[in-house]
C-alpha cells in the first residue's frame, strides 16, 4: 500500500513538471524573448537552490540517524510546551534557502510526530529575513522594518495556533486519547 | 556510529530528496515565467482604489508571485515610489513570504491538503491584518 501510495506521489510530480514544461513551451511559441529572460531565470534559482538542498539532506541524515519518533514527539509533538514554540521561531528565522526544500524535512518530522501548529509557526517565522534586513530598512525605514518583523514573529505564534487548529488530524486526536 | 544506520538513512534521505526534485524543478519553472510576466509597471496599474481594496489587491499579488524575498522588498520600494500606499506594499511583502499559491500543490503532496489550505488561507488573512496593524503602528510612532 505504501509502495503504491509513493508510486502515485512520484507520478504526480512528474505529471505536475511535465505540464509546466508544457506552458513554457507555449510562452517560448508566443514570445520567444520572455521564454529566454525566464530561462536565465529559472537557472539561476537552479544554481541557488542547491547549497539548500545539499544542507536539507545533510539535516535529513543526521535527522535520520539522531532524532528518533520517541524524542521528536516529546520536544516538537503534542505535548511540547513553550521551549518548542520559541525553537520553532528561531529555526525558522534563520533557516535558509527556498520553502520547498524544508518542506521534505517537515514531512519527515510530522511522520515523527511533530506538531502541526509548530510546522505553521516554523514556515511563518521564515519571513523574517535577517540578511535582507538592511534593504528592508533602505526601502521603508528602520522604525518600519523592526514593527514589521516583530509583528511577524508574534502573528506566527497566531499562524501557529489557526492552522492547527484548523487542520487537527485524527492522528492527534487518537493519540490525545 | 553504527555503519548500517548511517548507509540506511542516506538511503531514506536521498529517496526523499530526488522524490520531489520534479516538482521542485517545475515550482522553479512556473515561478520565472510569472516574475518575467508581471513587471512592476504592470502591477502599479492595479491599484489606486479604496484602501482596503488595494490591501486585498497587495495581498493577492503576494499570494500569486513567488521568489526570493528580495524581490518582494524591490518590487514594493518601487511600488511605493510609485505612489502605491503602504498597507498594499506592506500586504504584498507579507504575503509573498507566508502565503505561497505555485508551492501549494507541493505543500499539498508533502504536509497533507488541509494543513496546506488552511495554513495558507489563514497567512492571507493574517498579512491584511498585519499590514493594517505596522503601518498604523508606524504612524503612531513617527
Amino acid at each position: 500500500m505504501k509502495k503504491q501510495d509513493n508510486k502515485k506521489r512520484g507520478y504526480g510530480g512528474w505529471l505536475f513538471l511535465g505540464t509546466t514544461l508544457l506552458l513554457f513551451g507555449f510562452v517560448a511559441l508566443r514570445d520567444f524573448s520572455l521564454a529566454e529572460q525566464s530561462f536565465h531565470l529559472f537557472s539561476k534559482m537552479l544554481l541557488q537552490i542547491v547549497p539548500a538542498l545539499i544542507l536539507v539532506f545533510c539535516l535529513m541524515v543526521l535527522f535520520n540517524l539522531l532524532l528518533t519518533p520517541e524524542f521528536v514527539k516529546k520536544h516538537l509533538g503534542i505535548d511540547s510546551g513553550l521551549k518548542a514554540w520559541v525553537l520553532a521561531i528561531l529555526v525558522g528565522i534563520f533557516s535558509t534557502g527556498p520553502i520547498y526544500s524544508w518542506y521534505i524535512l517537515l514531512r519527515e518530522l510530522k511522520q515523527s510526530g511533530m506538531k502541526t501548529s509548530l510546522m505553521a509557526v516554523f514556515l511563518y517565522s521564515r519571513a523574517i529575513k535577517l540578511p535582507m534586513l538592511p534593504l528592508l530598512v533602505h526601502y521603508f525605514g528602520l522604525t518600519y522594518a523592526i514593527i514589521l518583523s516583530l509583528n511577524l514573529i508574534i502573528f506566527s505564534v497566531f499562524s501557529g495556533i489557526i492552522t492547527g487548529l484548523l487542520s487537527k488530524n485524527k492522528l492527534e486526536n487518537m493519540s490525545k486519547d | 556510529m553504527n555503519n548500517n544506520a548511517l548507509r540506511s538513512s542516506i538511503k531514506i534521505s536521498l529517496r526523499s530528496i530526488t522524490s520531489v526534485l520534479p516538482v521542485i524543478i517545475g515550482i522553479l519553472l512556473l515561478t520565472s515565467i510569472l516574475v518575467q510576466l508581471f513587471s512592476a509597471e504592470t502591477i502599479t496599474q492595479w491599484f489606486g482604489r479604496q484602501e482596503f481594496i488595494d490591501v486585498l489587491i497587495g495581498a493577492s499579488v503576494g499570494s500569486i508571485a513567488a521568489g526570493p524575498p528580495l524581490l518582494s522588498y524591490t518590487l514594493g520600494g518601487e511600488l511605493l515610489t510609485q505612489g502605491v500606499n503602504l498597507f498594499a506594499v506592506t500586504a504584498l511583502i507579507v504575503s509573498w513570504v507566508t502565503v505561497g499559491l505555485v508551492q501549494l500543490p507541493m505543500e499539498m503532496v508533502m504536509l497533507g491538503k488541509r494543513f496546506a489550505l488552511y495554513r495558507n488561507l489563514s497567512c492571507f488573512i493574517l498579512a491584511i491584518l498585519i499590514s493594517f496593524i505596522t503601518v498604523y503602528t508606524v504612524q503612531l510612532l513617527s
